[in-house]
């Protein structure tokens, strides 16, 4: 597969998977402000997906809409990062994925701004006011949950602790990531890890969160389609509609 | 109407004008959410051209990546300008530049506070400064950056309003309420 549909097919997933995550809160949020914020911020994932796959099926030029590649694409074909499809747990555990997430989102974006893909940058330009309002909500959200009671104190260090070997898969970049840096269309790891270290600690600072070790071990291999059990539950709710009814349309 | 022009009268003076008459009925087409205020006076709409041989080139851009209008949008433009006789529209979507509240007119502005919302107070994020990159794109999201603009309440006047959450009943909206009339209300973020 070629190298730049790859990368593209890579930010779909995630916006993809994450925003599919999101909406099982729709109707169960802890409170009716928070239901509506991460339905909302699952839509914006939504129409950041279509624009990634729209311009990956493009490119690739194989036919494929972006109906069909969010669809009838199985598990191992999928390429987001592991994070985003741990289980969505208690409130914690779900405000530390997207806290994790959104950081690292963020700065992507904010560099893919500056992309040499005119395309991409256009995307990057778009989505950027959209993640910053994301990642604003989310690091306060941190901060009221670890700077917050005794209950919510502790739930969140420990959704920050369990997720934190899920943190560092997008900074591992691999040969497609390293040829997007090449061609001046993506920005590099190293940049981009420490803004991300800087953003979570100052964070976690006012949180009063004890942020996990730096160099801790971490996990990786969804980018390249090898992904946990969970995946395939969050897929087989996704794509039931169009495997039972192949073609339905609204 | 406009299909129906003479070939004499395929000038640039009246391309202009049918350009303008487009202009005019497309303010008239109402936001599919917000229905007081117009796809143009949103802002929605960029740009307008009519050929020679009639057919009408529309180009839109999308609020936020996910609004759901967008399609009904594309809709009612198509069917306001078949209604006024339009034979052929086109319509392009466009998504850079990226739409801003900045575009918004004053008319809509006012139309929003009218109906009760909270037009856009400031420009809060403000990316021509992110694409810098580096110490500007982390002073974005640092905690000073993310408190909320003082909004007047669109009730009552006051500015003794606090936000209750940063999303509302859309995307393009958060939640405040009055601490004064104690009304809750919408507030059209920046963007």
């Amino acid at each position: 597969m070629d190298n730049k549909v790859n990368y593209l097919l890579r930010l779909g997933d995630n916006a993809l998977i994450l925003s599919q995550q999101l909406s099982q809160w729709c109707g169960k949020g802890p409170a009716l402000e928070e239901d509506m914020a991460l339905t909302n911020v699952a839509l914006d994932l939504l129409g950041q997906t279509r624009l990634w796959y729209e311009y990956a099926a493009e490119l690739e030029g194989a036919g494929r809409s972006e109906d069909q590649l969010a669809y009838l694409r199985d598990a191992h074909d999928f390429k987001n990062c592991l994070l985003l499809e741990q289980p969505n747990g208690n409130y914690a555990d779900t405000m530390v994925r997207q806290f994790y997430f959104d950081t690292w989102h963020y700065f992507l974006i904010e560099g893919l701004t500056r992309s040499s893909d005119a395309r991409i940058a256009a995307i990057a330009e778009k989505s950027l006011k959209e993640v910053t309002y994301h990642l604003r909500r989310s690091g306060d959200l941190i901060v009221r949950m670890g700077d917050g009671t005794a209950v919510s104190h502790a739930k969140t260090q420990a959704a920050a602790d369990a997720l934190w070997m899920y943190s560092g898969e997008v900074f591992a970049y691999d040969a497609v990531d390293e040829a997007m840096v090449a061609a001046g269309i993506a920005p590099e790891a190293g940049e981009l890890r420490a803004q991300w270290l800087a953003h979570v600690a100052e964070i976690f600072a006012e949180a009063t969160l004890t942020m996990p070790p730096a160099d801790a071990w971490m996990q990786k291999g969804g980018k390249q389609g090898r992904h946990s059990e969970h995946l395939g539950y969050i897929l087989a709710e996704m794509q039931f509609l169009q495997r039972a009814y192949p073609d339905a349309e609204w | 109407m406009i299909a129906a022009a003479a070939p004499a009268a395929r000038s640039a003076a009246a391309l202009s004008s049918a350009v303008a008459q487009i202009w005019a009925w497309l303010g008239a087409v109402p936001d599919p959410e917000i229905p007081v205020i117009s796809i143009v006076d949103l802002g929605i709409v960029r740009d307008v051209r009519v050929a020679a041989d009639g057919a009408c080139d529309i180009t839109i851009t999308p609020t936020y990546s996910g609004c759901p209008a967008m399609q009904v949008i594309a809709d009612a433009i198509t069917d306001a300008l078949h209604a006024h006789g339009v034979v052929q529209v086109r319509l392009h979507n466009q998504i850079s530049p990226a739409w801003t509240t900045d575009w918004m007119s004053e008319a809509g502005k006012a139309a929003l506070k009218g109906y009760g919302i909270a037009p856009p107070a400031q420009q809060v994020i403000d990316i021509s400064g992110l694409r810098a990159g580096g110490r500007a794109a982390a002073a974005a999201v640092s905690r000073r950056a993310a408190l909320a603009p003082t909004v007047a309440c669109p009730h009552c006047g006051s500015q003794h309003t606090e936000i209750t959450s940063q999303f509302g009943s859309t995307p393009c909206k958060a939640l405040y309420k009055c601490l004064d009339c104690r009304e809750p209300f919408d507030y059209f973020k920046c963007h």
